[in-house]
């Protein structure tokens, strides 16, 4: 890895990132597990966590997310996310009708409520989150080779 | 239960493969065809049940939601019709790129958006709502994007892009029209429409359908609509070219456009003269482009545009017989169009151009590919016994009974133009006199070409053999059982409501 302090935006972007990065990602994941007792779901929850991993690309540059999480990588576990949707789907073909309610109401109100839908929120974010991520790891890959 | 795994299957195909198959390297070949094996025996079991055990129609409810609220699947007979075209020939098509993707790098890409472009047909032919057929028209349409582009060459890439937003403003127009049938009735449910729009006096009604025409004519490149057809189809993969070509505009195009027009909508008889004249447009203007192609994929481009105004020449006739004609076209032509692309691959695979004046040889050292092209093309013009004849011919007896004289004779002209444009091309592609290969003799790497591999090979023999034996369809007995039924579900629109909300 190169010299990670000339890499990026300037040291305040790069402290207040720090800061701020675990945050967004923690409300991406709370839009996800309430989207079925308050507004979200997770396309928003997906797309926010998504947001979380380009803010630190953007702060610390490329290199930087690249190395851990590659679009390779993120491309597989968008692919696990949609796996993961299409299996809620069959478990409910296997309780008789394709996309059934399996798992019961529950206690309304309750974070482990609405049957089937908190599961697919979670799938569903995996899918847009590594998605957009994979989409805008592609896009810097891309000017990456064209400088070389 | 089975008709749901017409979107399982191909959606978890999709998922599986593009984990494992970009690890291990020849998984992706074999478990993408074993799959769409199982989906033509499935396509077939799914006929024989709705002759046997259903009455007309079976709606399965996902999620077990009753019907104006939930998601349903229809399986009537048009539906079971058109699922055993698309996987037959995305059968033989997956069997064909086995051998011939091998040039191109990320093969196991290639098959994940070929099942996803599956996934999509199957998912608009079995869906009973407006908004799924929407979702997976969409779905079907991005995965195409993608295969055009596939080759990364500049002109796959122009070509892609024009399709890309040529096909946008379609799927456009298409949400617009379907936001203003929910506006209009609160309802997406195809059979619930049906029931609450009793008459099309209404001018949002007239307005809805002309959207809805406009927008799956683009798919299907009628002809005020047709440009991006003749870029886009050329510059994939010849296997795509033969799965977009042969499939692809028919699903999102001409069988949504029978399904709305027909099933949905109230049918009123100046549509139906609009629907003809549309036919008799694309099918002369289609041919008239082709006569002076010489790039051998450019020219089945263009034809397809042809042929496509015959299907909606029969469909617009809007008589029994001309449904038949139209549907049965359909059938020959996904068999026949596919065919040819495959053959236009096959020659670019050892020739590596699609210029028909430099093809030479061919008869002498392609023996196989020569045989499917010379039947490809005598179906596609129309020269008994080959399946293309029958369809042309039930088409013009259609016309000419329902006092269209005119029609009939547009449909005999252009297929005369369609046999002179394919003798253009066995003549320079195929079976070139001597005098002209002489100066060739000297150069051996030219002389040296062999027969491309045995799959490609099995794949065009296969459909070749289809296209000598499915004038067998319209032998009573068989016809009462397959064709016939899809024409009744068309025929009479009221039906497919009734048998819905019963």
């Amino acid at each position: 890895m190169k010299d990670n302090k000339h890499t990026g935006m300037t040291l305040i972007v790069k402290t207040v990132t720090r800061w701020t990065v675990l945050l967004i990602m923690l409300y991406g994941w709370y839009i996800t597990f309430f989207g079925h007792l308050s507004p979200g779901g997770g396309f928003a929850g997906g797309v926010i966590v998504a947001l979380s991993f380009i803010h630190i690309i953007l702060a610390y540059g490329k290199d930087f997310v690249a190395e851990k999480i590659s679009e390779h990588l993120a491309g597989i576990l968008e692919t696990t996310g949609g796996l993961m949707f299409l299996t809620l789907a069959i478990l409910g073909l296997a309780a008789g009708i394709f996309f059934k309610d399996f798992l019961g109401q529950g206690k309304v109100f309750s974070l482990f409520s609405g049957g089937i839908i908190l599961p697919a929120n979670i799938a569903i974010m995996i899918k847009v989150g590594f998605g957009m991520l994979s989409a805008f790891l592609c896009l810097i890959l891309f000017s990456y080779q064209d400088k070389k | 239960m089975i008709i749901s795994l017409f979107i399982i299957l191909p959606l978890a195909t999709v998922f599986i493969n593009s984990i494992i198959g970009r690890f291990v390297n020849k998984f992706s070949d074999v478990f993408v065809n074993i799959v769409n094996f199982i989906l033509v025996v499935l396509s077939f079991i799914s006929l024989y049940q709705l002759n046997t055990y259903y009455n007309k129609i079976f709606v399965y409810q996902v999620g077990g939601w009753a019907i104006p609220y939930g998601i349903s699947i229809v399986m009537d007979h048009l539906t079971v019709f058109m699922l055993i075209v698309v996987n037959i020939v995305a059968f033989l098509v997956g069997l064909y790129s086995i051998s011939y993707m091998e040039r191109y790098t990320e093969k196991w890409g290639f098959y994940s958006l070929f099942e996803l472009m599956l996934a999509g047909m199957n998912g608009v032919i079995i869906s009973g709502d407006l908004f799924n057929i929407f979702v997976f028209l969409e779905i079907a349409s991005i995965a195409s994007y993608a295969l055009v582009a596939f080759g990364t060459e500049r002109d796959e890439l122009e070509a892609a892009f024009k399709y890309i937003v040529l096909s946008s403003i379609s799927t456009g127009l298409i949400l617009l029209a379907i936001a203003l049938t929910y506006g209009y009735t609160s309802t997406l449910n195809l059979a619930d429409i049906a029931k609450t729009i009793q008459s099309s006096d209404n001018l949002l009604v007239k307005i809805i359908i002309f959207l809805f025409i406009l927008g799956f004519g683009i798919k299907a490149a009628v002809v005020p609509l047709h440009w991006w057809l003749p870029d886009a189809h050329p510059s994939a993969p010849a296997p795509i070219s033969a799965m977009l070509s042969g499939v692809l505009i028919k699903t999102l195009g001409v069988y949504l456009i029978i399904r709305v027009i027909f099933n949905v909508f109230p049918l009123y008889p100046k549509l139906l003269t609009i629907i003809l004249f549309l036919g008799i447009l694309s099918m002369l203007v289609g041919v008239i482009l082709a006569l002076y192609q010489w790039d051998y994929k450019r020219l089945l481009a263009y034809h397809s545009i042809s042929q496509v105004g015959y299907m909606l020449l029969g469909i617009g006739l809007g008589t029994p017989l001309g449904i038949l004609g139209g549907i049965f076209h359909l059938l020959n032509h996904s068999i026949f169009k596919s065919l040819l692309f495959l053959t236009s691959g096959a020659l670019e695979y050892n020739f590596a151009t699609r210029d028909l004046r430099n093809y030479f040889y061919v008869s002498k050292t392609m023996r196989n590919t020569t045989f499917s092209a010379t039947v490809g093309s005598l179906s596609i013009a129309g020269v008994p016994p080959f399946n293309g004849f029958w369809s042309k011919l039930l088409i013009i007896i259609a016309c000419i009974e329902s006092k269209n004289i005119f029609a009939g004779l547009v449909a005999i002209v252009v297929s005369i133009l369609t046999l002179a444009s394919f003798l253009k091309v066995l003549k320079y592609g195929f079976y070139k006199e001597n005098n002209e290969l002489m100066e060739y003799k000297s150069k051996p790497e030219i002389l040296n070409k062999s027969e491309v591999p045995f799959l490609m090979r099995f794949s065009m023999i296969t459909l070749a053999f289809l296209c000598i034996i499915l004038g067998v369809l319209l032998y009573p007995e068989i016809r009462e059982v397959f064709l016939s039924k899809a024409v009744e579900i068309i025929y009479q629109g009221g039906l497919y409501k009734e048998f819905i909300l019963k």
